[in-house]
């Protein structure tokens, strides 16, 4: 192995250097001038975000275990930006004084996250997806648990560990099942051996339990909303982007490199498991009060969605199913990014403080329509044309019933983002939340998010370079 | 090989009986340290699974062998955040009951 082969893990180097970076500087700062973290850590990240569009060769080392390929690094900046647009709206909730003391740790745990997601994307055998899991599911723990004085907070933290730890238990029992059977855990040599008997069904199942965990799929669901409630507003938002995003990338690698000799069953189990999904998501959320429950409850109908991506099982299903996460990315951290503002500026997270809205904001209160808009799948807004890339991969496999189901959740969900809507617009309120100017980053953070959920959709040439490098079922 | 004369049967006997010993005791038991050690059992049946199969079927290599290291040393990272979370559960709620830990519902 040369220097040069070294460099083809370009992404995990960088933010390895970037945390370490944060770890020293962090030391070298006392009392206020801690606050000058932030917009170093912004800079020098935003710089790592740059260098990762740069163009990259392709290859594998590790004996296969670590590949790359222009797949991976298109996954790998999308998950890099919506990161970046993540840190750049919690800046505001950074600067409060009660974080002074552990503003190091939220870049630094983010970025470890990050590092796990990126290795998880890039693995080439098991042992390297399960280090890459577990680096990205642990510190999110710690994070869901940062402002730890709150009872909320470490009940979130808790759940989130236990569960997580419990779900990979089932998942990792999948994988010795699967070692078993075929006497490898390398991605090629799994495919190359599998049989469609029932113990590899079984171990099959086992493993794809555990995935589902983590993209937060019905039947697996139940960690979900406790978690985004309790946990800090711009952490979950990472949560719901980029972590649920970054396993739905995994889990279709997987699915598309690991296990094609048994595409007719996970088909179905997917078809089960998306219906389940899109409408108990729906269901729920129909009754939320809490705006981040009820964009917890909204993100698993979503997760549902994407399953109709993969479903297809060809270059179209990978295709749409990236695009529709690159749309989802830019709008959920729309709508994430307003209740941020207001949480942060307010304290307030209920969907009745939000009554009369426009008024004080009009600014925020447009965005946040916009936002839900593309969430419910209104043209001409990115997620319309995300979700009807999905529908479309799902009926390129003659799945016409589940595209059925999907459109009616689709409208079932109109119902209710529309009702922060109303509260924003028509509902009356004596005392509306009051007028308030954001901080550079947020704003900024804000417009990016507002731009991309404009733009993705009518930019033709965003769809063209995806189709470009996904490949089908191998 | 010290195992001479005992099947790889029995040892996937005994590491699913400790796989659903572990569920079963995650879902009824009511103290958070004690779901964490169900955890651990079952992470260690995963081990057993591993190298049972490893130097029973496939002698020649060493992949379930490692898997089951990284296993241990990964357990080993969870458990550390996860009593750090319970310690921070106790400041805040003077219990590691599950019952007590339960503002958030539905």
């Amino acid at each position: 192995m040369t220097f040069q082969d070294i460099l083809l893990m370009r992404h995990e180097l960088l933010l390895s250097v970037l945390m370490l970076l944060i770890l020293i500087i962090d030391l070298m700062l006392k009392g206020e001038s801690r606050k000058s973290l932030i917009p170093v850590s912004l800079t020098l990240f935003l710089g790592v975000v740059i260098i990762g569009f740069l163009p990259a060769s392709e290859g594998s080392i590790f004996g296969g275990m670590y590949k790359t390929n222009g797949t991976t690094l298109l996954m790998k900046n999308i998950l890099n930006i919506a990161t970046l647009i993540v840190f750049l709206q919690s800046a505001a909730w950074l600067k409060k004084e009660e974080n002074n003391q552990k503003l190091a740790e939220f870049f630094i745990l983010i970025l470890s996250t990050l590092i796990g997601m990126n290795l998880m994307i890039s693995s080439g055998d098991f042992l390297m997806f399960y280090i890459g899991l577990e680096t990205a599911t642990i510190p999110l723990a710690a994070l869901a648990a940062y402002t730890h004085h709150q009872t909320k907070s470490a009940e979130a933290g808790i759940k989130l560990i236990l569960s997580s730890a419990l779900s990979s238990g089932i998942l990792l029992y999948g994988i010795s099942m699967i070692y078993g059977t075929t006497g490898s855990v390398y991605f090629t040599e799994v495919a190359a051996k599998w049989s469609n008997e029932p113990l590899n069904i079984m171990a099959f199942i086992f493993f794809f339990s555990g995935m589902a965990f983590k993209i937060s799929l019905v039947p697996f669901h139940l960690w979900t909303a406790d978690v985004y409630e309790g946990a800090p507003v711009n952490v979950t938002s990472y949560l719901s982007v980029v972590s649920k995003g970054s396993a739905a990338f995994v889990l279709m690698t997987v699915l598309y490199t690991v296990f094609p000799a048994m595409v007719e069953h996970w088909q179905t189990v997917l078809y089960v498991i998306a219906v389940l999904t899109m409408t108990i998501g729906n269901l729920f959320a129909l009754r939320q009060k809490n705006m981040k429950r009820f964009l917890a409850f909204s993100s698993i109908a979503q997760a549902g969605f994407i399953l109709l991506g993969i479903i297809g099982a060809s270059q179209l299903g990978m295709t749409t199913t990236i695009f529709f996460v690159l749309t989802y990315v830019f709008t959920n951290l729309a709508a994430f990014g307003v209740v941020s503002a207001i949480s942060n500026e307010t304290g307030k997270e209920n969907m009745d403080d939000y009554n009369g809205l426009y008024q004080t904001n009009p600014k925020l209160s447009l965005l946040l329509m916009l936002a839900l808009f593309s969430l419910a799948g209104i043209p001409p807004v990115a997620g319309f044309f995300g979700k009807f890339f999905l529908f479309a991969s799902a009926a390129s496999q003659s799945f016409y019933w589940l595209v059925f189901i999907a459109v009616v959740n689709a409208t079932i969900s109109l119902y209710y983002y529309l009702l922060p809507v109303k509260a924003i617009f028509i509902n009356k309120n004596e005392n509306p939340i009051p007028s308030f100017k954001s901080d550079v980053y947020t704003r900024t953070g804000l417009i990016i998010a507002a731009l991309g959920t404009l733009l993705i959709g009518l930019l033709s040439i965003s769809y063209e370079y995806i189709a470009s490098l996904s490949y089908g079922l191998q | 090989m010290m195992t001479e004369g005992i099947p790889l049967e029995y040892f996937l006997i005994v590491s699913t009986l400790m796989f659903f010993i572990g569920i079963f005791g995650f879902l009824t038991r009511k103290n958070l340290i004690t779901m964490l050690m169900s955890i651990e059992l079952i992470l260690n049946s995963v081990n057993i699974n591993f190298v049972a199969f490893n130097s029973y079927l496939y002698p020649h290599q060493m992949q379930g062998q490692f898997y089951s290291l990284i296993i241990i040393a990964v357990a080993a990272a969870e458990a550390a955040v996860a009593i750090a979370i319970i310690i921070n559960i106790y400041r805040n709620f003077r219990s590691i009951e599950t019952d007590k830990v339960d503002e958030m519902k539905y």
